[in-house]
């Protein structure tokens, strides 16, 4: 029989990334994501891990290079104002092609912000982190459940492909307690990573991790096997989940906490005769293009929700090659939608005319 | 199918997010889907603190208790801000030790128990949150000893284990009172 114990979002992160074979953390503590820190603190030590509270957010990001460089399962963790901190931190990882972890429990912003649960950065999580062409893998979890599931799938796919894995996830989400079944994870070992700086026993060349390219036509070149490797990838790992979409003429897109308040109103709306379900996106990037896609065939508007100004909905547009009208249903600056006012929405869109 | 939304509220201390806790960790035994949501942030600190807990047959959409079903209030504060929310047809326990009012709504169920008083009478001051939940439990037809004895020791954890049966007795006083 499974075995189920209630968690923290924050605290199931945490475990599974150690369940995943992370031995090294480092972070620098903010609300609402300090619970992934105190349980690194008291389990790493031991289980022969690293727990290191650095002395800043940028000291904590650079630390994670250097045990990404020597091929070992590392992460760090913030919330809005830090993981800004960490954008240079981000950029230099994806120069170096090294795999990593990085959560993000998003608080209101921008600047300082709040502490209440947002989804505001997600134009810096999956288009701009830090300077230069790169992208991480965004994962986007909307149960405590998925919080572990999601935080093992990260290490796996950012070992898969030599880079960063964010798990994108906000103050709710971090915060609130489900049932969670840690022995259902699927671990797998680690593959070789015969790039790392191991050292050499004299038995091969040295390996080298840097992200400074001096000469254009080599740097650009680095570029385009990147952007291969992304194009494969969003070729492959893309994922969503699909609710009541069979007949739906009304699509609501909502990832995280905006899905679950969302799924409340699809079908409180459903219990009114009205055609509508749900995308929720679980990959940010890769944005799950083909179910958008596949949607337009039924799906006469879309309704993207979320937790700030209007961000993933430029996404949906794309996906849905502005063929459709998109609108906004959304809170920001630490609020939540309830499902009452997407629900309104959902009813505006089933009565309304053209928008 | 059933789905019941709480709200427990009342001053930091007084052990709130432990009775929400254990309420989510009894319908996580019983094979319900649960959620556990605390208010977090500097309200917490000697101002009202709060948790939404939600007990469902069905997957739990929002964790977000803005309506709830049970609101369980152990200071004033906590009963101003709350009592209108609450849906019509639902109950309001509250600590009538220290809320000398009584509730206003007259389309709610209201059940007052002094929690606070008995709790210091019985030589457990601290517990007051327990007796609360005894009541909670046993007007809901949900206090039977051994569901509640798992759900302590889920809740309770290891290093005070001595603590169970101090826990169950201040629960059996508060669902006993009349």
């Amino acid at each position: 029989m499974e075995k189920k114990v209630l968690m923290k979002g924050n605290e199931a992160i945490a475990e599974a990334a150690i369940r995943a074979g992370c031995r090294h953390y480092f972070g620098y503590p903010i609300t609402p994501q300090t619970e992934i820190a105190a349980y690194m603190a008291k389990r790493m030590p031991k289980i022969g891990g690293t727990f290191l509270q650095a002395e800043s957010e940028i000291a904590a990001i650079n630390m994670v290079y250097g045990v990404a460089s020597a091929g070992l399962r590392v992460m760090t963790s913030s919330s809005s104002p830090g993981v800004s901190l960490k954008g240079e931190g981000l950029s230099y990882l994806a120069g170096a092609d090294l795999p990593a972890l990085v959560v993000n429990v998003q608080r209101g912003g921008p600047g300082l912000g709040g502490i209440q649960p947002s989804q505001s950065d997600y134009f810096q999580a999956t288009r701009g982190a830090g300077h230069g062409d790169f992208h991480m893998i965004v994962l986007a979890p909307a149960s405590v459940q998925e919080m572990a599931e999601l935080t093992v799938k990260a290490f796996d796919l950012a070992d898969k492909y030599r880079m960063t894995s964010m798990l994108l996830a906000d103050g709710t989400m971090g915060q609130m307690m489900e049932p969670v079944a840690l022995d259902d994870l699927k671990i797998s070992p680690m593959p070789e990573k015969p790039w790392a700086t191991t050292g050499t026993k004299m038995e091969r060349k040295r390996n080298i991790i840097n992200s400074l390219s001096l000469v254009p036509e080599e740097l650009e070149q680095f570029n385009f096997a990147r952007y291969e490797k992304y194009a494969e990838i969003e070729r492959t790992e893309a994922a969503a989940e699909e609710y009541r979409m069979e007949d739906a003429e009304i699509c609501v897109a909502a990832f995280g906490i905006a899905s679950r308040v969302s799924r409340n109103a699809v079908d409180a709306a459903r219990e009114l005769g009205i055609k509508v379900g749900m995308i929720r996106p679980i990959t940010l990037w890769p944005f799950p293009a083909e179910p958008f896609k596949r949607s337009l065939s039924t799906v006469k508007k879309y309704i993207s929700v979320e937790l700030n100004m209007g961000q993933m909905i430029e996404d949906v547009r794309l996906a849905t090659e502005c063929r459709r009208p998109v609108t906004l249903c959304n809170r920001a600056g630490g609020m939540i939608p309830t499902p009452e006012q997407v629900l309104e929405a959902i009813k505006a869109a089933a009565n309304g005319g053209e928008q | 199918m059933s789905t019941t939304k709480y709200l427990f509220s009342g001053f930091g201390g007084q052990g709130i997010l432990f009775i929400g806790k254990f309420v989510a960790y009894k319908g996580m035994i019983e094979d319900k889907q649960v959620s556990w949501l605390p208010s977090y942030g500097p309200e917490m600190r000697g101002g009202t603190a709060s948790c939404s807990v939600i007990v469902s047959d069905n997957q739990v959409g929002s964790p977000i208790v803005s309506n709830p079903d049970v609101l369980v209030a152990m200071n004033l504060p906590s009963l101003d801000r709350f009592e209108n929310s609450v849906v019509a047809g639902g109950t309001i326990f509250y600590d009538s030790s220290l809320i000398e009012r009584k509730v206003a709504r007259g389309d709610v169920k209201a059940v007052g128990i002094p929690a606070t008083r008995l709790a210091s009478e019985n030589g457990f001051p601290t517990l007051a949150n327990m007796i609360l939940l005894g009541k909670i439990l046993s007007d809901r037809g949900e206090f039977t000893d051994e569901g509640i004895r798992a759900a302590l020791g889920k809740v309770i954890s290891a290093r005070h284990a001595d603590m169970l049966e101090v826990n169950l007795r201040a629960m059996q006083l508060g669902a006993n009172y009349q």
